[in-house]
């Protein structure tokens, strides 16, 4: 345990304010807050569009995507569900768990007084809004970028000068992730507070730690990828076209190669988030701890040697197959053991059902889900049947939508308290949880059905017969749109204006890490006086 | 009277009895196509799907199964373990054989869905005696066939718009028929080759256990054989640009001779039987 709450404010260290505080910030707190804040604004973007993909899919029919003459325009569809995805994953879900939290309580729980760099931090965030910005410019430019998340070429050389800048936005926003994977590693591994040693560290620590390998091995790929592609569509290269002795299917093996340790980065915090909640509502150290860090080290490690389970029916030798559906299995191993540790945690416990505690277990309930049709996916023969239709889109959301965005609501219900010093109004969180574990849960299960019955993705209209559960699955996204709304308005501003004033440890004797020894807020600058842990902390 | 009567009914029977047979004779019948409130697969039209199918329903109980099992274990601790009930919390943090068992199952689950898995896999992979190959080009926005062992011919397969459906082809759903159906033998082991013309596309047909992303440049090879004759349909399943909601995939399953026949039809039309006959059949320039 620590045994300095080090809160102590010295003359010298003056607080910044306005511009200086913010646009050359080097706080890791205030840089943390820039990109939760970020997140919550690209989140309604990104969710927004979702919106009106849900609104074209009500009913059969193309209702409001046509072009000018009445016919419908897919390509304008295809715009707006890259944007969705590209949205959510680069803009919204990483910003949120590795910015967001990891810059606010990485440093907080390991001791440390910040970041090991706090300039490049400052630049890691301010790559992200430039970056989106071009996102959003490659949807009005050139007629868009209609290609899915996944930018396959040929079709991504066909598009427009959009894609020109979709492929900037990429880079600007990969360099950004590669700076604060380099920033999160040296961090963890140098500024631990004395007596922490890497097998005392707080799961969550341990989370951004192998996400951040995770980033520093994986986006490297994508970023040569995309370059490849852009000299492909500029400069006269053939690296995916066939009528150059290039193949796309070099792309797709760079994509996933990058693209599958990109799904466990976008879930790895989330396991760490829930972890911390779980224990503190428990009032039990992590059951298992060993096991659970270790369990993580598992999925990024084995991460690295799946990724062709997304690509079985593009032609690969079927004993190569037979390699990936054997490798992929594997992974429900680790995650089977974070499943079933957390379960242990919680056994013998004292439960609290707080709102954290609520959505840690709405999270561990819905990633299994998406785990066990993982697991059905992860069976080449079976995905034939399944690859591309909306069973993955259910399995896809049931573990990043229902699973990383539970942690992001679990994550900040848990700390908002911490980070703004107000309490969130208890009767709010309950509600929003109610209406979003409703609402996703509305919108996502009927998709396995659409996906058996062979609905594909990317479909701006479906046979008549399909309606049913896409009308269904629409009402339980404009459901879970307006929690997401009125957690802005009662949660985020609510909480903001006229939250309760909290203490240091508002969560009791449960809260252990070091974050819950400082103040809430915390003072602008932590740890002056480093703290020491104790052997038996977190055993 | 009550002859006239009897004669009349057994007139009207033989009547739809006829239309049956006529019926039967021009067209198959509507299958492979989506219901409403479909929940599950559709019914297997191949012996891929079948085994595909049926490892499904393995796997679907073996997860609902351990779903609910995660499921009763929350509700049971959230309820035994609430702090009103458990005021002082354990400090248990181990069990060496509970974390070892959580470990070994999951394997042997996995183990028990592995074998049959790979069965699937390696049979579904190639054909060893098909009849013959169809090559499958997928392009924006539309499927080609062509047949090089009747002759290497093509046909051109592009849906109808929405009128057209409606005139011609009224019992196919909307978004589904096409001009030119792919049309292939009931019971025939069909070697599928795909490529992709432009971009790539995917081609698959529900209840078939067949996908195949057509990729440019590259050949990619799977196998069919449907128990049944009639109408099946499917849907482009790898995102192509503009038109990939509307490049439907149609398969018209008939009886061997009716195959023939329309074998012959197309050859014919594509200039590929010379009016003389088998006996002038065309011989390669260069022999």
């Amino acid at each position: 345990m620590a045994t300095h709450a080090a809160a102590a404010h010295h003359d010298d260290h003056h607080t910044p304010t306005g511009i200086k505080r913010w646009l050359f910030s080097t706080n890791h707190k205030d840089i943390g807050t820039m990109y939760l804040a970020f997140s919550i604004c690209t989140a309604f973007i990104g969710a927004g569009f979702s919106v009106l993909m849900r609104l074209e899919l009500l009913h059969p029919g193309v209702q409001f995507f046509n072009a000018a003459d009445g016919t419908p325009n897919g390509h304008l569809w295809n715009t707006v569900v890259t944007a969705h995805g590209l949205t959510m994953v680069f803009f919204v879900v990483m910003p949120a768990l590795i910015g967001g939290f990891g810059n606010w309580f990485v440093p907080l729980m390991i001791g440390a007084p910040d970041m090991a760099f706090p300039r490049m931090n400052n630049i890691s965030f301010w790559l992200l809004p430039p970056s989106f910005l071009l996102l959003l410019l490659s949807a009005l430019v050139g007629g868009g970028v209609g290609t899915g998340w996944t930018i396959y070429p040929p079709l991504t050389i066909q598009q427009g000068a959009g894609m020109d800048l979709a492929i900037f936005s990429l880079h600007l926003a990969g360099a950004s992730s590669i700076l604060g994977a380099i920033n999160f590693i040296t961090t963890i591994f140098n500024m631990r507070a004395p007596g922490m040693t890497l097998h005392r560290m707080p799961l969550f620590a341990w989370s951004m730690l192998v996400t951040a390998f995770l980033l520093l091995l994986a986006v490297p790929v994508l970023a040569g990828a995309i370059t490849m592609l852009l000299t492909d569509r500029n400069f006269g290269t053939h690296f995916f076209d066939p009528a150059g002795g290039g193949d796309p299917t070099l792309f797709l093996h760079l994509f996933w190669f990058f693209g599958h340790p990109e799904v466990y980065i976008m879930i790895l915090p989330a396991f760490g988030i829930v972890s911390h909640i779980v224990s503190t509502f428990a009032r039990k150290p992590i059951f298992g701890y060993l096991g659970m860090a270790y369990a993580m080290v598992a999925i990024g490690v084995v991460g690295f040697i799946v990724w062709a389970h997304h690509m079985y029916t593009v032609g690969m030798d079927v004993d190569t197959r037979a390699y990936f559906v054997a490798a992929t299995m594997v992974i429900a191993v680790p995650t089977g053991v974070k499943i079933f540790s957390w379960i242990a945690t919680m056994w013998g416990g004292s439960i609290r059902l707080e709102v954290p505690m609520l959505w840690a277990l709405g999270f561990i309930f819905l990633f299994t889900i998406g785990g066990v049709t993982g697991v059905v996916l992860a069976n080449a023969g079976v995905d034939y049947a399944m690859h591309n239709t909306y069973y993955v889109i259910a399995h896809f959301h049931y573990t990043l939508s229902l699973g990383a965005v539970f942690g992001m609501f679990a994550g900040f219900y848990y700390w908002i308290g911490k980070m703004s010093g107000r309490q969130y109004p208890n009767w709010a969180g309950y509600l929003h949880f109610a209406v979003t574990f409703f609402g996703v849960n509305l919108t996502f299960f009927p998709m396995h059905f659409l996906g058996l019955a062979g609905m594909p993705r990317h479909y701006v209209d479906y046979p008549d017969a399909m309606w049913h559960w896409n009308y269904i699955a629409s009402i339980g996204a404009f459901i879970t749109f307006a929690g997401a709304v009125f957690w802005l308005i009662f949660v985020v501003f609510g909480t903001l204006l006229f939250g309760r004033k909290v203490g240091a440890n508002y969560w009791g004797e449960g809260a252990t890490t070091l974050e819950w020894t400082v103040s809430s807020p915390p003072p602008f600058h932590t740890f002056d006086e480093l703290p020491h842990i104790a052997p038996q902390a977190h055993h | 009277m009550i002859g006239k009567r009897v004669l009349g009914i057994f007139g009207f029977l033989l009547t739809i009895a006829g239309i049956g047979i006529a019926a039967g004779a021009q067209a198959q019948p509507v299958v492979g196509v989506p219901h409403d409130w479909q929940m599950a697969f559709p019914p297997s039209y191949t012996p891929v799907m079948e085994r595909l199918a049926s490892l499904h329903d393995l796997l679907l109980v073996i997860i609902t199964l351990i779903t609910l099992f995660v499921a009763a274990l929350l509700i049971y601790v959230v309820f035994r373990f609430h702090a009103s009930r458990n005021p002082t919390p354990s400090v248990v943090t181990h069990n060496t054989v509970l974390e070892i068992a959580w470990t070994i199952v999951p394997i042997l689950i996995l183990v028990v869905i592995a074998i049959p898995s790979f069965r699937l896999l390696y049979y579904g992979d190639k054909a060893f005696d098909a009849a013959f190959t169809v090559k499958v080009t997928g392009h924006q926005w539309y499927w080609q066939y062509e047949y090089p062992d009747q002759g290497n011919f093509s046909i051109d397969s592009r849906i109808l718009a929405e009128a057209d459906r409606i005139k011609q082809k009224p019992q196919i759903p909307r978004l589904l028929a096409v001009d030119e159906e792919m049309v292939i033998p009931v019971n025939t082991t069909i070697r599928i080759i795909g490529t992709g013309a432009d971009v790539m596309h995917g081609w698959t047909v529900p209840g078939f256990g067949i996908k195949k992303t057509v990729i440019p440049g590259r050949i990619n090879e799977g196998w069919i054989n449907v128990e049944h004759e009639g109408y099946y349909f499917g849907e482009c399943s790898q995102i192509c640009g503009n038109g990939h909601t509307y490049m439907p995939i149609a398969v018209r399953v008939v009886s061997k001779p009716e195959f023939d026949k329309w074998v012959e039809q197309k050859k014919k039309a594509a200039g590929l039987i010379p009016p003389t006959g088998f006996a002038s059949a065309v011989i390669p320039a260069n022999r």
